[in-house]
C-alpha cells in the first residue's frame, strides 16, 4: 500500500525535511496587490514519491505551481531541483531539466492531431533546428523512433483509436489523457500535475490513477494538486496542505485528515460554533468522510466530540 | 463586349509580375500567421524594407546588384529582430500594433526631405534596376495565344516573372519542408498554445522570433521583386504602405490560411478579379450598360474594390476557411 511506504522518520509538519528531496522551495511568496497568494516558507519534495497538493480554492496551489514551474515569477524566495538553483530559468529550461506539468485548463493543441500532439512532446528532436528541419534525412530516423514511442504510450493509455483524429474533437477527460500521455513523451523525471482528474469520469479516473502510479513504479516524481479526496487517498505518498498561500500541514492521508489547521481551513476556525452541528458535516465534512468511512478519520471525531 | 476576352485578359493579367510578388508577401504571412499564429500587419513595411534595401545601394552608393540583394535581406531581418524583440513576449495584438506602426514609420523616415539624397524623398528611387534587365533573356516578347487565351507578355515582364514565379515555387518549397519537419509542428503548436510548448521544454520565443525573421524576408524578397517590375520605389500608401498589407492578407484569405498553396493561388485569385470586374466594368460602360453617372470613368478603379470587398465578405460567410482551407478544422476554432 502506497501509505505505509511513506516514511516513518519524516516529521508530520509544515516544511519537514525529508531524506531525498527532488525539489525544495525556501521563501518562495508571490503577491498580487496586497494579497499574497504564495507564502511558502519550506518546502520539500521527496523523490518518487506522489505528493498531493491540497487545499481549498483560493489557498495558492496552482500559483505555486506555476512559479515552480516558470510560468510566473514570484516576488521572492529560492527553489532548487536537483541541487540545482531554478530561478532565474524560464518555463522551456525547466522542462528540459526533466520538470514537466500539466494545465488546469487542459492545453491540447486543437489542430494537431493526437499522434502529433505526442511528438512535440519528445525532448532533444533535431528536426526542430531550421537548418536541419529542411534535410529531411537528418531527422526522419528519430521521428520514426520518436513516433513509435508516441504510439506506446497511446497504446498504454487507450487512445490509439484516436491517433489521428484533431485533438479538438476529443472529449475533456480524453484530453487530461492526452495531456498527461504528451508531458510523459518529454520523459520528465518530476511530473507536475494541475487537477488531472478534474471532470473526469469515475471510469477514467481510475485509469489515471493507475498511470500515475505506474509512473512512480518507473522511478518518476509525482506532485499533483486536487480537489477530490478519494483520488489523494487512494494514490498520494504524503499530503501537504495549502491554506491562503501558506503550508499549513504536511503528512500522510490519515495524518492531515486528523489535523485542526486543516479542518479549520476547509470548515473556517468556528466551523462548530454557530452553524447547526450536521449541517456542518454535510457541508464540509463531506469529502474527508466519504474517503475514510472505515477509518473513522479524525476530522468526524473532532466535529462529532465538540 | 466579348465575355471570353474579359476572361482572358483577367488570367493573363493574373500571372503578371504583381500576383507574384504578391505571393512572396502572403507567403511570409501565411509563415507568420497561418501556421506561428503571429499577427504582423506590416508586412508592407518588410516589402519596403526589402525594396529600399536593394535599390539603396545601387542608387546612392553605386554597388551592384548582389550588394543591394544581400542588404534588403539583411535589413529585412534586422527590421524583424528589431520588431520581434519588444513584442513577442507580449500578446499577438501587440505585435500587430508595432508591426504596422514600424511599417509606417520606416515609409515617413525614407520620405523625408533630408535623406533626399539617399532615398530620393517623396519621389522614391528610380534607375537602380538597369542590371537586372541588362541579364534578361529575352529579346523579343513571350508566350503564346490560345483561342481566347492570350498569354503574350513583353520580354520585360516575362523576365520578372520568371525570376518571381521562380522565387514563389522556391518559397513554397521552402515552406513545404519546414512546416512538415519537427520544426514546423513546433510553430503550429504555438499557434495552438504556446504554454503548452513552454511546458514541453521548447522556447516559444525562439520560434516566434525564427518565424516572423523567415516570413519577414519573404515580404522583403516579394518587395524587391516589387522594385524590379516597376523599375522603381515609391514610398506610396498603395505601393508599400497598409493597402500592400491587406492585399497580401486579403490574398492569403482567399487561398486560405495555413495551407500550402493558399498564398498563391488567394493571389492569383484576387489580382485576376481585380482586372475582370475592371475590365468587365468599362467595356459594360462601353456598351451603355451602366449610366455614367453612376459610376464614373475614373471612378472605375474604386468601384471594383467596392465590389471585391463584398465578394471578400460573402466568402467569409459563406466560405470562411478560403478556397484550400477545410470546413472541418475551421470549425474546431470555437
Amino acid at each position: 500500500m502506497s501509505r505505509s511506504e511513506a516514511p516513518a522518520e519524516i516529521e508530520s509538519k509544515p516544511g519537514a525535511t525529508k531524506p531525498d528531496p527532488i525539489l525544495k522551495v525556501s521563501g518562495l511568496v508571490r503577491q498580487f496587490g496586497g494579497l499574497k497568494a504564495v507564502d511558502v516558507e519550506h518546502l520539500e519534495i521527496e523523490r518518487n514519491k506522489i505528493t498531493a497538493l491540497i487545499g481549498p480554492n483560493g489557498a495558492g496551489k496552482t500559483t505555486f505551481f506555476n512559479l515552480i514551474t516558470g510560468f510566473d515569477q514570484p516576488n521572492a524566495g529560492e527553489w532548487t531541483y536537483n541541487g540545482h538553483p531554478m530561478k532565474a530559468l524560464g518555463p522551456h529550461q525547466m522542462a528540459k531539466q526533466g520538470m514537466v506539468r500539466t494545465f488546469q485548463l487542459t492545453k491540447s493543441l486543437s489542430k494537431l492531431t493526437v499522434i502529433e500532439n505526442m511528438k512535440l512532446g519528445a525532448a532533444n528532436q533535431v528536426g526542430e533546428s531550421l537548418g536541419k528541419a529542411l534535410l529531411p534525412f537528418t531527422w526522419k530516423k528519430q521521428e520514426a523512433e520518436i513516433e513509435r514511442r508516441a504510439d506506446a504510450l497511446l497504446d498504454r493509455f487507450n487512445m490509439s483509436h484516436m491517433r489521428s483524429e484533431f485533438a479538438a474533437s476529443l472529449s475533456g477527460g480524453q484530453r487530461k489523457l492526452l495531456e498527461m500521455a504528451r508531458a510523459l513523451m518529454a520523459e520528465p523525471e518530476i511530473v507536475m500535475l494541475d487537477e488531472p482528474m478534474a471532470g473526469v469520469n469515475p471510469a477514467l479516473t481510475q485509469e489515471l490513477l493507475g498511470h500515475v502510479k505506474e509512473l512512480r513504479e518507473e522511478g518518476r516524481t509525482i506532485v499533483f494538486v486536487e480537489h477530490d479526496m478519494d483520488v489523494v487517498r487512494d494514490i498520494s505518498d504524503w499530503v501537504v496542505v495549502m491554506a491562503q498561500g501558506q503550508i499549513i500541514a504536511e503528512g500522510t492521508h490519515a495524518e492531515i485528515g486528523a489535523n485542526q489547521e486543516v479542518i479549520d481551513a476547509y470548515l473556517g476556525r468556528h466551523h462548530d460554533e454557530e452553524m447547526s452541528s450536521d449541517k456542518a458535516q454535510e457541508s464540509g465534512t463531506e469529502s474527508f468522510s466519504q474517503s475514510e468511512p472505515d477509518e473513522n478519520s479524525g476530522l468526524e471525531k473532532e466535529s462529532n466530540d465538540e | 463586349m466579348d465575355i471570353l476576352d474579359i476572361i482572358g485578359s483577367a488570367l493573363k493579367a493574373g500571372l503578371r509580375p504583381e500576383t507574384a510578388y504578391i505571393s512572396l508577401a502572403a507567403i511570409g504571412l501565411n509563415i507568420h500567421f497561418g501556421y506561428t499564429g503571429l499577427l504582423n500587419f506590416g508586412q508592407a513595411g518588410f516589402m519596403a524594407v526589402g525594396a529600399y534595401g536593394l535599390a539603396i545601394p545601387v542608387f546612392a552608393f553605386e554597388a551592384s546588384l548582389w550588394v543591394g540583394l544581400a542588404c534588403g535581406i539583411t535589413a529585412s531581418v534586422i527590421f524583424a529582430l528589431l520588431l520581434g524583440y519588444p513584442t513577442l513576449r507580449l500578446r499577438a495584438d501587440y505585435l500587430a500594433i508595432v508591426t504596422i506602426a514600424a511599417a509606417e514609420i520606416f515609409r515617413f523616415i525614407v520620405r523625408a526631405t533630408g535623406l533626399r539624397e539617399i532615398t530620393g524623398g517623396s519621389n522614391g528611387i528610380n534607375g537602380f534596376s538597369s542590371g537586372f534587365y541588362e541579364a534578361n533573356p529575352y529579346t523579343s516578347s513571350v508566350g503564346f495565344e490560345l483561342g481566347f487565351l492570350d498569354f503574350n507578355y513583353t520580354a520585360r515582364e516575362a523576365w520578372v516573372m520568371t525570376v518571381g514565379w521562380g522565387i514563389v515555387l522556391t518559397g513554397i518549397a521552402f515552406t513545404y519542408f519546414a512546416i512538415n519537419s519537427p520544426w514546423g509542428r513546433v510553430l503550429k503548436s504555438v499557434r495552438e498554445d504556446e504554454d503548452a510548448v513552454r511546458s514541453l521544454g521548447k522556447n516559444a520565443y525562439s520560434f516566434k522570433m525564427q518565424s516572423l525573421v523567415i516570413g519577414g524576408v519573404f515580404g522583403a524578397i516579394g518587395g524587391m521583386i516589387l522594385a524590379l517590375a516597376q523599375g522603381s520605389v515609391q514610398p506610396s500608401p498603395v505601393d508599400l504602405g497598409p493597402t500592400r498589407t491587406f492585399l497580401a492578407y486579403a490574398a492569403l484569405i482567399i487561398g486560405g490560411t495555413g495551407k500550402l498553396w493558399g498564398p498563391v493561388a488567394g493571389s492569383f485569385i484576387f489580382i485576376s478579379l481585380l482586372s475582370f470586374t475592371d475590365t468587365f466594368i468599362r467595356s459594360a460602360q462601353a456598351e451603355g450598360w451602366i449610366d455614367e453617372s453612376f459610376i464614373a470613368p475614373n471612378e472605375v478603379g474604386i468601384a471594383r474594390f467596392v465590389i471585391l470587398g463584398i465578394a471578400l465578405m460573402l466568402l467569409m460567410t459563406f466560405r470562411p476557411q478560403g478556397i484550400f482551407g477545410s470546413k472541418r478544422e475551421m470549425a474546431l476554432d470555437v
